[in-house]
């Protein structure tokens, strides 16, 4: 085989000769992580003059020595610095000059993981450590307002302290669960899975990435600008009466939501049009149909945030009013925005969580996966569905009272196609023989809290129950066991199994499970006393409570402190299985009939030698004359054009 | 072991455990769960919550009993024999059609159980906004005769109570319209007594909950919402704020107080006459009020005289009439 054929799209024209443009070489010119900072400090630094330039007649915002116009295009340049500065405008800009761009060149080394990479798995990888950095500066916060409200009276925090470390956990956690699977697995596993070498679109997959991390600074420089009280809600009017950090978490989340889009887009494109001959839709894995259903909604659903952060800025900067009711704006325009992106972002967050459960059932039942096509359609009916249900958030708020019926049937509704992972799961462990490895103690886990998650969701979408349990501790137990108990544990146990084949150790199993059993253990004690607390009276985002609830507040806070302590453990985990006492990973270590493990550990900058071609669904177990999964063998060179159009 | 044994086995345990836990809780808890029975909107939410809690059970147990039964009986470690594949564990129709038709059914009957709660109980104690649809009788009558000034409330009189909420950063107020629209930071109400809550904002939006009388209506600035209860029993409630509207939002909360309807109106007339002078600098009873720039500075009412609020001013500062 010619070195071309192992070395599709642009890399084939460095490996044939082409020397890697400046900008991907070591020297002066060379683009990575240290650039795009520089590039973004003198973004920000020029956007911010050019603010106080053009708008200095302005009023600064109150008490804070800021003009919004300032901050804004601080932010707006840095950002775009930041791009600059990475190498991600590189190819646009000299396709619009109207010159032949150089192309984009896989580096070898630890180095790329610090630079502006085409590679679906460089950019998987690079996710997973942006995830993980975003969940653990979340996390911290989260110790932080536990530590809060260890007592009612004697306080760590002032009021104005503690609102800002509350809003920036919430933001940050909402901000990096719309990509912990998307981003990590499924830019790492979606083309592997559906016999792929490449995404559809690298360069904005690339994008996608480094533009999360952007976001990810962006939302923190909220914090030095003196932080916003919103909650991650953002609701107006506190939003239009809030100090400068506020222009960060508008921004921030039209940053983010920039990334999500483009990174929807691409998978999305992908998974439709990137699928190996034989790939049927009733062949795709059930981790591919949630991240098909997930990116459908990231791509339909994050316009409306995006807009809805513009609006922000635009009433911040420059006098419109669209959220300032007494200007013929309207604060339920926000809060319609808002949750009209919120509500399906709830199933960005959960749907991949199913997926990675349905991935990991059959491997360690040794069964087929049950039901497996109503389990798509479930998926897909929750994608439809969840754009019509966010009036449910404003049940208590005044508006449209005749709608809330019809919310809270579609809530209600949406419990069915939710219940077909219930369905799959359940017939799936049926009469199995289950190795409780890892991840399928993970996926064990999920099961238990996402029923309680789930359930209690059904309260809060009942509209007279609603009235005691809307605002308070009850619903923000709901989310947390739905997310972290949800989708956070399936990233747990998409992280035990596919760690392997990503980076070729095996994650020790001994510290791996004491990460299991204090996770899950702590997690439930910390958040289920919740649900006593909510029902008990107290309300979100407070610093102060009944003195009677303290006892309640005392364990939830404990337990929070031993759950934070479970993160230690995984990270000491990682730490220890990657770097101090690496064992190195067979190339199917659970015997997986998923496509992604019929290639080599580590797995080739091209995937496959030769596209494959699949041959039967990957849940094929204990079946007597099983058809093989996919025809692997090297034959004809690959179809694949160059990402560059250079001829191969 | 054959297929009936493990789903005789396991549907004899889920009965026995639904059914005792169950009973169990209604009896022994559901009587005591929030927010109690102060009111009849409390009332009929806590009905809502343990009929829900009486359906989530079961669905909590089966899944638990499966789970559990899982682990026990099907893991890797207690040998037995090897899992089956091929068509017959990929689907099972009779399973699939029952699930989707189980949940469906309960789904549906839950979403038609709320909606005819929502409505009977005149919207459940939830802010209605300006225009409730679901009223209890003479509070139309009522709400409109205090809008012109000319409603009255007498002890026996049957007659619906408008009170108005105020919330502010960070407290909230009351008005009473049929006591000339006194203001007091004291929330008392008279017992066996429709109230016809009329919550609004000055500034942001906050959330008013009267947590043992079961309402919860938004204060937004420029809406009034509308929320009903009848008040039951006499004693002491909590309102705290629940939507975040600042830095104190935390504190922001106080006691009302539900008492005989003779100590109401023998109160409430007091309070009047004590505020009489107060009231005259207050502008007349209205359902909202525009809020301004000068809010934190006290100057919220709209006396012609300032300009409605400006997001891009600094505030305490006055601007020329728009």
């Amino acid at each position: 085989m010619s070195t071309v054929h192992e070395r599709p799209h642009d890399i084939a024209l460095a490996a044939s000769g082409t020397k890697p443009p400046l900008t991907q070489r070591p020297g002066l010119l060379s683009q990575h992580l240290g650039t795009a900072l520089v590039g973004a400090i003198i973004g920000y630094a020029i956007g911010h003059w050019l603010g106080n330039t053009i708008s200095s007649h302005y009023p600064y915002i109150a008490n804070s020595g800021q003009n919004a116009i300032a901050d804004t295009l601080g932010l707006m340049l840095g950002v775009v610095g930041w791009l600059l500065g990475i190498g991600a405008l590189n190819y646009p800009l000299a396709k619009l000059v109207g010159r032949q761009p150089s192309s984009e060149v896989e580096i070898q080394g630890w180095s790329k993981y610090f630079r502006y990479s085409t590679n679906h798995k460089t950019v998987g990888l690079q996710y997973v450590v942006g995830v993980l950095l975003f969940m653990f500066t979340g996390g911290l916060l989260a110790m932080a307002i536990r530590t809060e409200l260890l007592s009612p009276t004697t306080h760590v925090f002032s009021p104005d302290t503690y609102i800002k470390i509350v809003s920036e956990h919430g933001t940050v956690m909402m901000m990096m669960a719309t990509s912990i699977v998307v981003g990590p697995l499924g830019n790492y596993l979606v083309p592997l899975m559906i016999g792929s070498r490449r995404m559809a679109f690298p360069r904005i997959e690339a994008f996608s990435f480094w533009i999360f991390v952007a976001g990810y600074m962006v939302i923190f420089s909220a914090m030095p600008f003196g932080g916003f009280p919103t909650g991650w809600t953002g609701y107006a009017p506190l939003q239009t009466q809030a100090g400068p950090g506020m222009v960060s978490y508008l921004f921030g989340f039209a940053v983010i939501g920039l990334g999500m889009m483009a990174a929807g887009f691409n998978i999305a494109v992908t998974i439709i049009n990137y699928r190996a001959p034989g790939m049927t839709w009733s062949r795709v894995p059930i981790f591919v149909w949630s991240i098909l259903a997930t990116a459908a909604l990231l791509t339909l659903a994050t316009p409306t945030l995006f807009a809805a952060g513009v609006f922000g800025l635009l009433d911040r900067t420059v006098q419109t009013a669209f959220y300032v009711t007494e200007h013929g704006g309207s604060s339920y325009l926000w809060e319609n925005l808002f949750w009209f992106f919120g509500h399906p972002e709830v199933y960005i967050m959960a749907l991949p969580g199913f997926g990675i459960a349905g991935e990991i059932l059959p491997v360690f039942t040794r069964k087929p996966l049950f039901a497996y096509k109503v389990g798509a359609a479930g998926m897909i009916g929750v994608s439809l569905l969840s754009f019509f249900v966010w009036q449910h958030h404003l049940f208590q708020s005044g508006i449209n009272p005749d709608m809330r019926p019809l919310f809270m049937l579609t809530t209600e509704l949406i419990s069915i196609p939710t219940g077909f992972i219930y369905l799959v799961g359940m017939g799936t462990m049926y009469k199995a023989k289950i190795r409780f490895d890892l991840p399928m103690l993970f996926v064990m886990a999920l099961y238990f809290n996402f029923l309680i998650g789930g359930v209690t969701g059904v309260f809060l979408s009942d509209v007279p129950v609603n009235v005691t349990v809307h605002g308070g501790f009850f619903v923000l137990s709901h989310f947390h066991y739905t997310i972290m108990g949800g989708l956070l544990f399936a990233f747990m146990a998409g992280l035990y199994y596919w760690l392997p084949k990503m980076t070729g150790r095996m994650m020790n199993r001994r510290i791996g499970l004491w990460h299991f059993w204090t996770m899950f253990i702590f997690f439930n004690l910390t958040f289920f006393p919740m649900f006593i607390i909510g029902l008990l009276g107290q309300p979100r985002r407070v610093f102060t409570y009944a003195k009677n609830l303290q006892g309640l507040n005392d364990f939830s806070s404990i337990s929070a402190f031993v759950l934070g302590f479970s993160f230690l453990i995984f990270f000491f985990n990682l730490v220890w299985s990657l770097y101090i006492n690496p064992v190195k990973a067979p190339d199917n270590p659970w015997d997986s009939l998923g496509l992604e493990w019929q290639t080599a550990t580590p797995v080739p900058a091209h995937n496959f030698d030769r596209i494959p071609v699949v041959l039967a669904d990957p849940y094929h177990y204990s079946e007597v004359n099983a058809p093989a999964v996919a025809d692997l063998g090297p034959s004809s060179p690959p179809d694949e054009p160059s990402l560059s159009g250079a001829p191969v | 072991m054959n297929e009936t044994h493990h789903l005789r086995r396991m549907t004899i345990a889920w009965v026995i455990v639904s059914v005792v836990a169950d009973v169990l809780f209604w009896f022994f808890v559901g009587p005591h769960v929030p927010p109690g029975r102060m009111t009849d909107m409390a009332t009929s939410n806590q009905f809502d919550f343990n009929i829900l809690f009486v359906i989530a059970l079961p669905v909590l147990i089966g899944v638990w009993i499966y789970l559990g039964y899982t682990i026990v009986v099907w893991s890797a470690k207690r040998g037995g024999p090897e899992p089956v594949g091929g068509e017959a564990a990929r689907t099972n129709r009779t399973a699939q059609v029952a699930w989707i038709t189980i949940t469906s059914v309960v789904v549906l009957f839950l979403a038609g159980f709320g909606t005819v709660e929502l409505i009977v109980n005149n919207g459940s104690g939830g802010g209605e906004g300006p225009n409730p649809v679901w009223s209890p009788a003479g509070a139309t009558k009522a709400e409109a005769a205090a809008l012109a000034g000319t409603g009255t409330w007498s002890p026996n009189s049957g007659q619906v109570l408008p009170v108005q909420v105020i919330g502010q950063q960070w407290k909230f107020t009351y008005r009473y319209p049929t006591f000339g629209g006194f203001e007091t930071s004291q929330l008392v109400l008279p017992t066996n007594t429709t109230i016809a809550f009329n919550v609004t904002s000055l500034d942001v939006t906050h959330s008013f909950w009267a947590y043992q009388l079961g309402v919860k209506a938004d204060a937004n600035p420029l809406i009034n919402d509308v929320a009903y209860t009848a008040t039951t029993q006499q004693g002491q409630f909590v309102v705290r704020c629940s939507e975040l509207c600042g830095i104190w939002h935390g504190a922001m909360y106080n006691y009302g107080r539900v008492v005989s309807q003779q100590a109401f109106a023998a109160w409430a007339q007091r309070t009047e006459a004590a505020n009489a002078a107060n009231t005259k600098l207050l502008p007349a009873f209205a359902w909202t009020y525009t809020p301004d720039a000068n809010g934190a500075a006290g100057g919220y009412y709209p006396d012609g005289k300032v300009t409605p609020y400006s997001s891009a001013e600094v505030y305490g500062a006055k601007q020329p009439a728009s």
